[in-house]
Parts: C-alpha cells; structure tokens; sequence
C-alpha cells in the first residue's frame, strides 16, 4: 500500500515537471511531435529506474554520514555527503554510456528510436533531480526509491507526451507574433500545471 | 574592445539564456518564488558559469575530444560542491530554501551549454567574461520573475511588507508553480514583441 502511495504521488502529485520544473530544457526543446517525445520519454524512464536505486545504495553505503561504518570502526563518523553532487553525476554519465552501448549492441531498433536521446540525457535535471529528492527524502529501502524512480519517470513521459499533442494541434491556431512558439509553450505548460494541481491532496 | 562589450552585452538582453536560447528552464522556476533566493541563486550561478568556463577554456587543449562532457560535469560539479558549501556555512537557511535547485546547476544546461559554445574554442579572459555574462542574463530574467511573484504574491519585497502594508489582498496563484511559467511567457512576449527579429515564424 505504501508503495503505491508513493507511486501514484510521484506520477501526479510530485510530478518533474509541472511541481518542481526538473528536466525542462529537454522537455521544451524535444515536445514539437508526439513521435519524439515519446522516446525521449521512455528514454528518462529507463534511464532514471536503473541510476535511482543505484545512487541510493551509493548513498546508504558510501556517502551519509556514518555509512561507512561497515568499513570498520574507524570510519563510523566519517561524512562524505559533499562528495555527493559529484558521484551522483559522475555515476549517471558512466551509466548512459553504458546503457547506450548496451541498447546498441543487443536491440538495434529500440537505439535507432532512442539513439540521439540517450547521450543528451546525462544533462537532464529531471535524472540529477531525481536522485538529490531520494537523498533528501530519506527512503527506507532500494524497493522504495525504484517505484520513486518509476513514478516519476512516468510523471515526465506523461507531461512531454501530453504537450507534445498540445503543440501539433497549437501549429494550426492563431497566436500573436510575439507568443509564438516559446512564449505560448511556457504558457500552455503554466497552464497544464495548473490543471495538474488538481490532484493534490490525493493520498491512498 | 568593441567585441569585448558585445561579449558582455549580448548574453543579457538580446541572446538571454532564458528568453532567446530557452536554457537553463529547470532550475530557474522554482527559485522565483521571492527575491531573496533568486538573488543568491542568481550570484551562485554567475559564480558557477564563470569559473567553470575560465576553467575548461584554460585546459581546453588537454580535454581529449571524447570524453569532454565528463571531464566538463566534473569541472562544474566541482564548482558547484564550492559554492553549495560556501552557501552552508554561511547562509544555512537560504541553502536549506533553495534545497536541490543548487545541485541542480551542475545540470543547468547553460553551463555546459557555454562551456561547449564558447570556453572550447576561445582564450581564458574572454570565456570568463561569457560566463559571466550569461549568468547575468539568466540572473536577470529570475530576479524579474520573482518581483512579481513576490510582489502579488506576498505583498513583500525581500521579505519587507510593501503592497501587504497598504492593504493588500495576496494572490495566492503567483505563488504557485504554474505561474511562473505563465510569467516566463509573458517575459518573452514582451521582449519579442520590442525585437521583432527574435519572432518565431
């Protein structure tokens, strides 16, 4: 029950995008067609359900304070969570590179679909973001930051899929000059978070 | 000289990170909610663009090809460790306010953005001065948004009392996520709608 409570609140409640605008750039420059979006989409997935869990064992285990008591007794009060920015990043570049030679080598068609996404993923803050919230939320187990990662990963697929949509069919109205493009994208998006406000308060 | 100023001059007001380029959204939105933060998350992305700009233009001839976009995350995550330290000791409550958006400068695409644009390929001086300059540009843009969110929205001023005390009525829209966003746009429109040029067709 908590994980789904958990779950359904990162895909609506805590969504990347319209609550805490992580992974923006991305989602602007890549929403002009459903096609795109949706393998940039399943890209943020996978990518943030393999580093989330990932980042969690790194942070239990090597970076909070006191995690390296495993080590011995000597290390029980050392603290490295300074270090965290760059592991984390460093441990999300190392897994894209890895994830795309993966994809390119075993499935063929899913790296032609993905392909340009995978590398530009690395810069993504929705990814970067994801694993600084797990560190700050404290979750009980790796079970817990996964159905946090897969949450959220379906949270971004859904908003860039849905302004996507909103886009093609925005092509054939009439916009002021000035709003074209960039300026009603922010807009529409203002607006799309607006309606996704509605969900709040939703506990299971 | 003159291609000094224009290196300085550009990146603010007519190839604003924010409003021309749309970069570095991700970070930016959520700090506007009052003046205070987006002032000191401002300055911490000037710090932040600047010496990892002066830093990568300064190794620019030893960075392999391959593999720059680590050795570049590395440099600015290196920055940024610095500046969210600097932040800790001393201005504890403001790190706490402004929470992840800090570590998320390591993301912000306008800093990789200049490094691989601009520090790659010119001297030192001139990259730092990039960088600068365009984190000013996107310091800019949050310093505007957040006047009026903080403005409409609390009825304060760097948290003084200046539309609350004349009996204000707060709008709590402004202070909500979306209506950054929907101010952002209205940024852009305005400023595309003084340089034509910038209109999309």
């Amino acid at each position: 029950m908590e994980y789904l409570s958990l779950f359904v609140k990162s895909i609506f409640v805590d969504n990347m995008i319209f609550s805490y605008f992580l992974g923006m750039c991305s989602y602007l420059a890549v929403s002009k067609n459903v096609k795109t979006a949706n393998g940039l989409g399943i890209a943020v997935i996978f990518v943030l359900l393999i580093t989330l869990p990932v980042n969690y064992l790194l942070n239990t285990y090597v970076l909070q304070p006191g995690a390296l008591s495993w080590l011995g007794e000597n290390f029980a009060s050392v603290d490295l969570s300074f270090l965290s920015f760059i592991l984390f990043i460093a441990v999300i570049a190392a897994i894209v590179q890895v994830v795309e030679m993966v994809v390119e080598k075993f499935l063929p068609s899913l790296y032609a679909s993905l392909g340009i996404f995978l590398p530009l993923i690395a810069v993504n803050c929705a990814i970067l973001g994801g694993s600084l919230f797990m560190q700050q939320r404290d979750f009980a187990n790796v079970g817990e930051s996964a159905v946090y990662a897969l949450g959220s990963g379906l949270g971004w697929y859904l908003a860039i899929v849905a302004l996507a949509a909103i886009r093609e069919k925005m092509t054939y109205s009439n916009i002021p000059a000035g709003l074209k493009g960039t300026g009603i994208t922010f807009i529409t998006v203002g607006l799309m978070g607006i309606a996704f406000m509605a969900f709040m308060g939703i506990s299971l | 000289m003159g291609k000094m100023k224009e290196t300085i001059l550009n990146p603010i007001f007519k190839g604003n990170p924010i409003t021309v380029l749309v970069l570095g959204i991700c970070s930016s939105l959520a700090v506007t909610v009052g003046l205070k933060g987006a002032c000191v998350m401002a300055l911490s992305v000037i710090a932040v663009t600047g010496l990892s700009s002066l830093v990568c233009s300064l190794i620019r001839k030893t960075i392999p090809n391959r593999v720059r976009i680590i050795i570049q995350l590395v440099v600015v995550a290196l920055m940024v460790i610095l500046v969210d330290q600097l932040l800790k000791a001393f201005a504890y409550a403001i790190d706490k306010q402004l929470s992840v958006y800090i570590g998320l400068i390591i993301t912000n695409c306008i800093v990789m953005g200049r490094i691989e644009a601009f520090a790659l390929g010119n001297k030192p001086i001139p990259s730092l001065l990039d960088g600068l300059a365009n984190g000013a540009g996107y310091g800019l843009i949050l310093i505007i948004v957040a006047f009026f969110r903080e403005l409409f929205g609390s009825g304060t001023l760097f948290g003084y009392p200046v539309l609350s005390a004349i009996g204000y009525t707060n709008n709590g829209l402004m202070i909500l996520p979306p209506m950054a966003l929907i101010l952002l746009g209205c940024v852009i429109w305005i400023q595309r709608s003084i340089q034509k040029d910038l209109q999309e067709k």
